[in-house]
């Protein structure tokens, strides 16, 4: 099963996903209710609603343009309509989108109102919804598709289990030509010389160095006693002490190549194989910067259970926690508490990993999927105007 | 919800002959519960060398919880994964629960 044929759907810039939705993209929150009332109306496409999009500026602007940009560029995506209160900006986000290659449209609320946006944005949404729903699953590389790996509510279990078997997913999937992005800046504290020394060359180390350093920066500066929030009150629950503690179980799942860059958030690698990315170490901020960046399937190793998802990303949850495995199946999408009683080694967990991975490309629904968890969360860098 | 509740509150046991604890790296100084561990003598295996060693546990260590492994003095590094997880807040005796009440962060000093 380990080398089962893979499939997905081929998007005119060459890329390859492994899902085929119409999102419905609001450029800022007043848009959400027309873009959640387009996804009642043409049921099968998907609104992306989010809190933000207002007097941003600066850093901040930008990232929220290249997040939303990237979730509509992302490969599990087959179009996009995009709606903003006014038409500047919305234009931005749709010809970002449209340098994809992809079917993108926007429309803007002011002078139209919502009822009128609502009808004819409904009207493109339903269009661009049947021409999707044929595009055909096509023979697909391993190679070709941006794994993103984070993990979450960690304990030490996932240390010793889960994030070892994604480890080993992981340096598969670099070992076929494939890319990784991972992230969780404040979480490699304690352990950022392990990272820093498998940077591919000084230019990338210095790179890393810089994003750790004002992370860390920011932290020591705030004076706040974070403990409660990083280690959470559940990695704390589940015997995690310490930030360093938690960050060696966090590095754990990252394998053993070379890190080939060190990209700013929501940016797309360039380069094949392991990439580091700035981001926030809450799942659901760092899962959507990896969603934007391209990523195609998330790994997510848990402990004692954070049940994330993601609307365009099936996230894939590994746990080795035995009492998360029983009592929170409904979210664990591959058991490996075996490992922590030596009833199979590390390639075996690799192995069933690799196995649902596959099954998930190839169009199984994950656990979030199946239960609609759709987090899609702007990380915010700064006050607006 | 009773019954999930109860569910919950049995204890977490292993399968007959799997370890109490394991250790990641010859050298550290704490192991991890892998079930939920009783005071008594119990059975610990390093990960990277498959060394089995006997601990005497002297309070109750649920899954996923560390013990010391050595008596560690205060203000020492505490070794997990061959590397510093922390500083000790007070001595530790071998065999007790190592966590936030007597272990801290060396790295944020205002993480106390």
């Amino acid at each position: 099963m380990a080398n089962q044929r893979l499939t997905g759907y081929r998007r005119p810039d060459g890329r390859a996903g492994v899902r085929n939705h119409v999102v419905i993209l609001p450029v800022d929150d007043l848009s959400n209710a027309v873009c959640e009332a387009v996804a009642r109306t043409v049921p099968g496409t998907l609104a992306l609603p989010h809190a933000y999009g207002r007097l941003q500026f600066g850093e901040d602007l930008d990232l929220t343009f290249r997040t939303l940009i990237g979730m509509g560029t992302n490969p599990n995506v087959a179009a996009a309509v995009v709606v903003g209160i006014e038409p500047n900006w919305t234009n931005r986000i749709v010809e970002g989108i449209a340098k994809s290659g992809k079917p993108v449209e926007g429309l803007s609320i002011e002078r139209f109102g919502d009822l009128n946006t609502l009808a004819a944005a409904s009207r493109v949404a339903q269009s661009f919804l049947q021409d999707a729903s044929e595009i055909r699953r096509e023979p697909i590389e391993r190679r070709e598709l941006i794994i993103s790996i984070k993990c979450g509510e960690s304990d030490t279990t996932t240390g010793l289990g889960s994030c070892p078997t994604t480890s080993e997913v992981v340096d598969r999937h670099v070992r076929d030509g494939g890319t990784v992005i991972f992230g969780e800046t404040s979480e490699l504290t304690g352990g950022e010389h392990l990272i820093a020394a498998r940077c591919v060359d000084d230019d990338v180390r210095g790179r890393f160095q810089a994003m750790f350093d004002d992370y860390f920066k920011l932290i020591e500066e705030s004076g706040a006693n974070l403990l409660g929030s990083q280690p959470t009150q559940g990695n704390i629950r589940g015997g995690l002490s310490t930030i360093e503690e938690k960050a060696l179980g966090n590095i754990a799942k990252t394998g053993s190549e070379p890190i080939v860059d060190a990209l700013p958030p929501a940016v797309a690698p360039t380069r094949q194989g392991i990439n580091f990315m700035d981001s926030s170490c809450a799942a659901a901020e760092q899962i959507t910067l990896c969603a934007a960046a391209g990523a195609a399937v998330h790994l997510f190793p848990t402990g004692q259970g954070n049940i994330i998802g993601n609307p365009i990303v099936p996230v894939v949850k590994i746990t080795a926690n035995p009492l998360t495995a029983r009592t929170m199946a409904e979210h664990i999408d591959v058991d490996v508490s075996g490992l922590l009683w030596r009833q199979y080694n590390l390639m075996e967990a690799g192995d069933r990993l690799m196995e649902v991975v596959d099954r998930t490309i190839n169009g199984r629904l994950t656990c979030a999927e199946a239960l609609g968890h759709r987090e899609f969360v702007l990380t915010k860098l700064y006050r607006s105007a | 919800m009773s019954s999930i509740a109860r569910d919950t509150e049995k204890s977490i046991e292993g399968p007959p002959g799997a370890p109490a604890f394991l250790i990641h790296n010859e050298g550290d100084h704490v192991g991890v519960a892998v079930q939920d561990v009783e005071p008594g003598p119990a059975v610990a295996v390093y990960i990277d060398s498959d060394r089995e060693v006997p601990i005497e546990v002297i309070e109750a260590v649920p899954l996923g919880h560390k013990v010391a492994l050595a008596a560690l003095p205060e203000g020492a590094d505490v070794v997990e994964y061959g590397v510093r997880i922390g500083v000790t807040r007070q001595p530790i005796e071998a065999g007790r629960l190592v966590h936030t009440h007597n272990l801290r962060s060396a790295r944020w000093q205002t993480s106390v």
